[in-house]
């Protein structure tokens, strides 16, 4: 018992490094929400195949789901699928589990839910950290992959979309707060351009963040359009049963 | 038995069905006895309808549970994608969820509620005993029922809380290491934990449940409703037997009724379709990620229904034991020199504190911790004796009772906010006065709740009030 308890505590200690995703990094930026918008998440679910599918799975989303926001069964066959020939099965990383870890000394995480799991209190929500992450990669040589990022500080995983965004360094400027020196972020430098203007990149970054977001929970919207209903029902529900307790309670003194 | 009663072959066919039935089966007596018969005092205000709505998410748990049930697979390797295949695969399968999910929660605030009704209305008060007993074991019960629950999604913080809560049970000297490996059926959760847990929450803990509010309600239905001027309605009857303040519970209280569970499923339904996650309070933002024994998420918080006790339990530490061995030996010396107790007695009690302080000091303070955790709920159980107040209701105690009351009130949040924070030494010290606040309120209400100046009590209720 005290030693499968000290051999997990070791373990634990080696492993959560990576698992502190969300904690610690610079203040997340407000992510646009755009999961009511077909054309965005057409264009994310194309980003997220071509670039994120390669290492990371997505293993509870179906293809076929795709449907939802708008693609034909044909042409998710036509454009998305690379893994597999058949539209029902889930989304499966490309790489080999093992090969994987090889590489970039973990499992890189699945995506079905990362928009959910990596909402923070106080911070904000997942869609908010994901759309601030990918947009904060800097060159970092002391790093094995090359590169650092300011939302999750040491991250194992390399800045996959950098031949879009270019390379950029951060700027720093001191400022004391509490007669304290402390670095804050004022703004980036492009070193070399990348195939997107910074405004580009945000926006195709604002459109895979809400395909992340819209995947995560796919019934979403239908949610909220009958909840409206729902409210709007239970909203005159509640006057005819206010009046029938009134009508009954009327003579009771 | 009762002779069979004869209707005229002329009667409706609706009639002679009830007839026939009325005579093998008490449809109609029950009928009578529990709702068209059955008196409620008439000045029952808002307070009231906690109780309903308690037995309203009680049904809507069983319904959505049943249907979820049929969908999940108890199994650590596919629980987690099996909850998510009914979010996504299943027809309405993230409604049913979802409402599982909030349902939760909203028993827990509609059963708070209640009891605290019954707090300041003094309903556990005699003949009312059993009813608040039972009511106590329902808590407990649905406590275990919520635990064992969060387990199922097989997320982080299910595992992990289901973790830290079982390893609780190991700190118990002697039996501990054993009883939480019976729990566990394993050295760490796994997935035999995760198939007992599933039986315990789907069925056995479910039918302690049920047998229980069926109990709440006989015992209720025995003695009738208390009222917020806690007067006995059934002191002052009409010729006929019945009490002047009371009246007929159907219909009046059940179109009551309806228009608050009408106002109760808006909220829970604005829940439900706009915010089922409720910002990561109803469903925690970790459990998003699929259990990893090997990965301890960085801060462990059980749901925050649970957490005013959590912050009682972390709050006993070594130096907190210091503080209860000094108030178990100014109880027994108060006991012993004001108690006028018999001198075998006045033995009893200092050498009964002798042992209990060596005890303390000399048993792991984890352990104690998880003794005032356990104690937190059970010192309800004692209510209706502790209370020596001459009335029921606050309505007629001294003024200066409302802001214990409220103190009271403040306190328990207080600990439940403190208990979904991390630890620290500023927390640790408000939640360590907060702990000594809760007991003190039920243990010295033997003494306090005969203070003061009473109001008089009205001979009957107060229907404008």
């Amino acid at each position: 018992m005290k030693r499968i308890q000290q051999l997990l505590l070791a373990l634990l200690a080696s492993g959560c490094l990576s698992a502190q995703a969300a904690g610690g990094g610079i203040a997340w930026d407000k992510a646009p929400d755009r999961t009511n918008d077909f054309a965005a998440l057409q264009n994310g679910a194309k980003i997220f195949v071509n670039h994120c599918l390669n290492c990371h799975s997505a293993a509870f989303m179906r293809y076929n789901r795709l449907t939802d926001i708008g693609l034909t069964e044909k042409q998710i066959k036509d454009n998305l699928l690379f893994a597999t020939d058949k539209v029902g099965e889930t989304m499966k990383a490309a790489i080999d589990p093992k090969q994987a870890k090889d590489w970039f000394g973990g499992n890189p995480p699945d995506l079905t839910l990362i928009a959910r799991s990596r909402a923070a209190a106080g911070k904000g929500s997942g869609p908010d950290y994901l759309y601030t992450y990918l947009r904060t990669y800097y060159r970092d040589d002391t790093k094995a992959g090359g590169w650092n990022n300011l939302a999750f500080p040491n991250v194992g995983m390399p800045h996959v979309l950098w031949e879009l965004q270019g390379e950029r360094q951060p700027v720093f400027e001191k400022v004391s707060s509490h007669g304290q020196e402390v670095q804050v972020l004022k703004g980036w430098k492009q070193v070399t351009p990348g195939a997107m203007s910074a405004r580009e990149y945000d926006d195709a970054i604002a459109d895979l963040v809400s395909y992340l977001d819209w995947m995560a929970e796919p019934a979403q919207n239908t949610r909220v359009r009958i909840g409206a209903w729902v409210l709007l029902f239970l909203g005159l529900f509640i006057v005819v049963a206010w009046r029938l307790n009134a009508a009954y309670w009327k003579d009771v003194k | 038995m009762a002779e069979l009663k004869e209707i005229s072959p002329d009667a409706p066919m609706s009639a002679k069905l009830l007839n026939w039935v009325d005579n093998r089966f008490p449809a109609s007596k029950m009928f009578q006895e529990h709702l068209s018969g059955y008196y409620a005092p008439k000045n029952l205000n808002v307070w009231y309808i906690f109780g309903s709505l308690s037995l309203l998410v009680l049904v809507i748990q069983i319904v959505t549970g049943i249907f979820l049930t049929m969908n999940y697979k108890p199994d650590a390797a596919l629980a987690f994608g099996s909850v998510e295949y009914i979010m996504r695969d299943v027809p309405w399968g993230w409604l049913i969820r979802y409402m599982h999910s909030t349902g939760a929660s909203a028993f827990f605030i509609v059963v708070y509620l209640h009891m605290f009704r019954g707090l300041i209305y003094g309903s556990y008060r005699k003949p009312r005993e059993l009813v608040w007993v039972f009511g106590c074991a329902i808590f407990l019960t649905l406590m275990a029922e919520a635990f064992m629950g969060y387990l199922l999604p097989w997320g982080q913080m299910s595992y992990w809380g289901a973790q830290v809560i079982v390893n609780l049970f190991s700190a118990i000297p002697f039996i501990g290491p054993d009883l939480a490996l019976l729990i566990r059926g394993d050295f760490v959760v796994g997935d035999a934990t995760l198939n007992r847990f599933f039986a315990f929450h789907v069925i056995a803990v479910p039918l302690v449940l049920l047998g229980l509010v069926v109990a709440h309600i006989i015992a209720l239905h025995e003695v009738g409703s208390n009222n917020p001027d806690g007067v006995d309605i059934k002191a002052k009857k009409d010729a006929s037997g019945k009490p002047l303040d009371g009246i007929a519970f159907h219909p009046f209280y059940t179109v009551h009724d309806i228009f608050g569970v009408s106002v109760f499923l808006l909220v829970f339904s604005a829940v439900v379709f706009f915010a089922p996650e409720a910002g990561g309070y109803f469903l925690e933002y970790n459990n998003f990620i699929p259990a990893d024994p090997l990965k301890t998420p960085a801060h462990i918080a059980p749901v925050w229904y649970f957490t005013p006790f959590y912050s009682m339990l972390r709050a006993i530490t070594t130096q907190m034991m210091y503080v209860l061995v000094l108030c178990v030996v100014v109880a027994a010396v108060l006991a012993i020199l004001r108690g006028g107790l018999s001198t075998v007695f006045k033995g009893v009690v200092a050498v009964g504190a002798v042992l209990l302080c060596v005890f303390m000091l000399s048993i792991d303070a984890k352990f104690w911790g998880v003794v005032v955790m356990g104690g937190a709920v059970i010192i309800l159980f004692f209510l209706p004796w502790l209370d020596r107040s001459p009335v029921n209701s606050i309505r007629y105690r001294p003024s200066w009772n409302k802001w214990l009351y409220g103190i009271f009130v403040i306190n328990f949040l207080v600990l439940g906010y403190l208990g979904i924070k991390p630890p620290s030494p500023i927390n640790e010290r408000v939640s360590q006065v907060g702990t000594l606040f809760y007991f003190g309120f039920f243990l010295l209400m033997p003494w306090w709740s005969r203070l003061g100046h009473f109001k008089t009590v009205p001979d009957r209720v107060n229907v404008a009030h």
